[in-house]
């Protein structure tokens, strides 16, 4: 269904209870009065921002063009129904390797790409916050690692991550908040391998419940995390940042698209969207844009204006520029045992030792791996790209509770020509459809080579037969408005603050500005905390 | 290769604590969908019911899909995914478009309309369109591999995935809301999830894991 022909939820003073089936609970609302706040985009960055500034005490409306969903009573188990959790509108891909978006990498909800996540949660290794200057390659981070660490770990203790009591790898960190998942079979296999090949392997820190919180109930391991969890056991931003910044005092808007961001005399003014079949302007004092690394640029270059022909905040040339994403290629095989990958969310064990080990590689960067749990039509589509058809698909399927596999989280290096530009064509809100241009380097091309190598003898050594690569999968989208020390190489500074327009902010996993190699969402919402705790700083001084 | 799970049906759950009442909703409409008419021609239509029944068959001894009701209804909606092919038009174009090019690659490799073909000589023409290897000029304004692996292949097989009867043949737990699973290591099997026929036990089952 198009967003148009739906009809917001958040109205007249209330919003729906994410808790209860068909309840609702109090919202405040602003109308068109001016706020502190406006942010575009209610995922891991925007709901994370929405919650730390309503709880400081800001005015804040949170804006999402996605549906606001109750999951106990709106999530079929059903992986093509919930398609329609993602971002479905048309954006048109080129370059080299040409990026699969929508139900791999965009989600289209209030609670952003968070609400069909799979929760995998880890820390960055803290030489990449300086990768430039620490490890040879990509930019440095205008932010500390110490810092971070202390981020992490407020975001850890919000989302009640279940994990393990120490963790191999990297500096100390506490134990986390629930303990660990048990393991399922999939997951055994990469433990036995990383064993029988002398690496390390942990119990993933992952965002879902293993003992009860709250009104959601712990995990009942029924493998549809992608398709979005009916039992609230997954900590999303809709479930949990959400409904603490609803509780603040903010406001959130369904099914409100923002098109333009207005703006006079060096500073934006508000934002033009649309709900309800309608064109609406939103006055505020602060615009945020966290709408992920495709949404962002293209409101961003949408919002040109003869102050800034090039759009908004890009007077270094960069808004839009490289992209990137991770690589997620993997190995499958065959066992004789029963193994079941449906069943428990995917991914419950996982190895970082090459995101820590930098002896022997022919790249930069670094990677982990973990196995995947694909359901049905996503397992058939897997097959079918082996180049099965036919009675030999069918055949092939068949052997689905045999197979087994691991998938890496790679690091992308940024690339300028790598980027997201608008068309001259326009989608259902009369927005120009956006351009996603995306290719490998030789860096990357290395890294996979090494990973596949590495993930196939890890299937080997604990007697996965027959086993295939799937060469060309990446997973999320980072890097379009990338935070940095110079306005002259970066659009935003370490506080999401734009250069060029004071009251701009960029607050999602635009601003990554480099990739590093793990799962991306725990540092976006470690990140929108520091920018919520330090807009707070500002405004005690006077500074915003 | 035979069902390897001729005792389990998938559908036996509808009434048990694995489905909601979402669920159960969503995957009745899909079992009662019907082909919409007048959204294809009815030699489109005719073309793509054989490209389905070679891409996607059916299992045998299972009840029948509705796949291509499925297929038609995104041609119909002309359904985007968040991804379009720099080199291919929108759904609903690249598939009409495509399904013209089939019939008119039939007629000129064996002068018959694709859907009359027997399944070797359909087998022959879509393998030309998967390898790029094809003759008709209906292709010059649609990549015939970059539609059989971004169009034909995903639309067909997540639309037939969807299927119960498919899920069944899998040995696919299906849905699973409010119940999930308790046994969740390998060999360990909750009675509500399917049980695999084997002649054999297969060696070195079942296995017992270092931890
Ligand atoms: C299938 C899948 C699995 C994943 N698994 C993991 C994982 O295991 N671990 C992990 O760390 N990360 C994972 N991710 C990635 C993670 O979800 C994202 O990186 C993260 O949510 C991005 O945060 P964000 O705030 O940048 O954007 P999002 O969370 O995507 O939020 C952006 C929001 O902005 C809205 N929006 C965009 N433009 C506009 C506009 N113009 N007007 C109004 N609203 C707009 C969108 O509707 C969306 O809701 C996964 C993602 C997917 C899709
Ligand atoms: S496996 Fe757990 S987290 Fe995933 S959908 Fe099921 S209950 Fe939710």
């Amino acid at each position: 269904m198009s967003a148009e022909a739906q009809a917001p939820r958040a109205l007249n003073g209330q919003a729906p209870d994410v808790f209860t089936p068909g309840g609702w609970v109090p919202m405040r609302e602003y109308g068109e009065e001016e706020v502190d706040f406006l942010i575009v985009g209610t995922g891991a960055g925007g709901g994370t921002l929405a919650c730390k500034l309503a709880e400081a005490g800001f005015s804040v409306v949170a804006m999402d063009a996605g549906a606001y969903w109750r999951p106990l009573e709106d999530f079929a188990s059903d992986e093509h129904e919930q398609g329609k959790l993602y971002w479905n509108d048309d954006r048109i891909v080129d370059g080299d390797n040409p990026l699969k978006l929508g139900a791999n990498n965009s989600g289209k909800a209030v609670g952003g790409s968070t609400v069909h996540y799979m929760m995998v949660s880890l820390r960055f290794r803290p030489e990449w916050f300086k990768s430039r200057s620490k490890l040879g390659y990509g930019v440095d981070w205008p932010l500390d690692w110490r810092e971070m660490w202390t981020y992490y770990r407020e975001v850890e203790e919000a989302l009640s991550i279940s994990g393990p009591v120490t963790y191999p790898w990297g500096p100390k960190r506490p134990r986390y908040p629930y303990r660990a998942h048990p393991l399922n079979g999939p997951a055994r296999y990469l433990v036995e391998g990383a064993e029988k090949l002398g690496i390390q392997w942990t119990e993933t820190p992952i965002a879902t419940l293993s003992a009860p919180r709250g009104k959601a109930h712990p995990c009942v391991y029924r493998g549809f995390c992608m398709a979005g969890c009916s039992t609230n056991a997954k900590q999303s931003a809709l479930n949990t940042w959400l409904p603490r910044a609803l509780s603040a005092g903010a406001e959130i808007r369904d099914l409100a698209m923002a098109g333009r961001i207005e703006s006079r005399e060096g500073r934006v003014t508000g934002v033009h969207y649309r709900r309800e079949g309608e064109w609406r302007f939103q006055k505020a004092k602060n615009v945020v844009v966290a709408g992920y690394a495709v949404e962002t640029p293209r409101l961003l270059l949408n919002s040109a204006s003869p102050e800034c022909p090039d759009g908004l905040a890009n007077s270094s040339g960069l808004v839009g520029k490289n992209l990137m994403v991770h690589l997620n290629q993997s190995v499958f095989g065959r066992t004789q045992d029963d193994a079941r990958f449906y069943k428990a969310p995917p991914s419950l064990a996982v190895s970082e030792h090459w995101n820590y080990e930098d002896a022997g590689k022919d790249y930069h960067g670094g990677w982990c791996y973990m196995p995947p749990g694909p359901l049905a039509a996503s397992w058939a589509r897997l097959v079918a790209g082996k180049g099965l058809w036919g009675q030999d698909l069918l055949d092939e399927m068949h052997r689905y509770n045999n197979a087994v596999g691991l998938k890496m989280v790679g690091e992308v290096l940024p690339y300028e020509r790598n980027q997201v530009t608008l068309t001259d064509q326009a989608d259902e809100y009369g927005l120009p459809v956006p351009r996603i241009t995306f290719s490998y380097g030789e860096n990357e091309q290395a890294m996979i080579r090494h990973a596949l190598g590495f993930m196939d003898q890890a299937l080997d050594v604990v007697g996965i037969t027959d086993r295939w690569q799937n060469p060309d999968e990446t997973a999320h989208l980072l890097g379009t408005a990338r935070m940095g020390s110079d306005p002259a190489t970066s659009v935003v500074d370490a506080d999401c603050r734009s250069w060029d327009i004071p009251n701009l902010w960029i607050c999602d996993g635009s601003v990554f500005p480099t990739s590093g190699g793990v799962n991306p969402s725990l540092t976006i919402q470690a990140i929108a905390c520091r920018t919520g705790d330090r807009i707070a700083e500002l405004a005690r001084r006077g500074e915003l | 290769m035979a069902d390897p799970y001729p005792t389990y049906d998938v559908l036996a759950k509808r009434d048990s604590a694995s489905w909601d009442d979402t669920t159960r909703a969503v995957v009745d409409r899909r079992l009662s969908l019907k082909v919409p008419e007048g959204v294809l021609s009815d030699t489109q239509l005719a073309t793509l019911r054989m490209v389905k029944a070679r891409v996607c068959p059916d299992p045998e001894g299972r009840p029948p899909t509705t796949t291509l009701a499925m297929v038609v209804q995104r041609i119909e909606e002309d359904s985007t995914e968040g991804f379009r092919h720099h080199e291919l038009p929108r759904t609903s174009d690249a598939w009409r478009r495509g399904l013209d090019a089939i019939e008119a690659e039939a007629q000129l490799r064996f002068g018959s309309p694709f859907a009359d073909l027997d399944g070797g000589q359909a087998d022959a023409v879509l393998r030309s369109i998967e390898d790029g290897d094809v003759r008709a000029p209906e292709w010059e304004s649609l990549p015939p591999s970059t539609f059989w692996t971004w169009r034909v292949i995903p639309d067909l097989v997540s639309c037939h995935w969807s299927q119960p009867s498919l899920w069944s043949a899998m040995g696919f737990g299906g849905p699973a809301s409010p119940r999930g699973y308790v046994r969740i290591a390998e060999n360990r099997r909750d009675p509500w999830e399917a049980l695999e026929e084997r002649s054999t036990s297969p060696t070195g089952w079942p296995r017992h894991h270092v931890r």
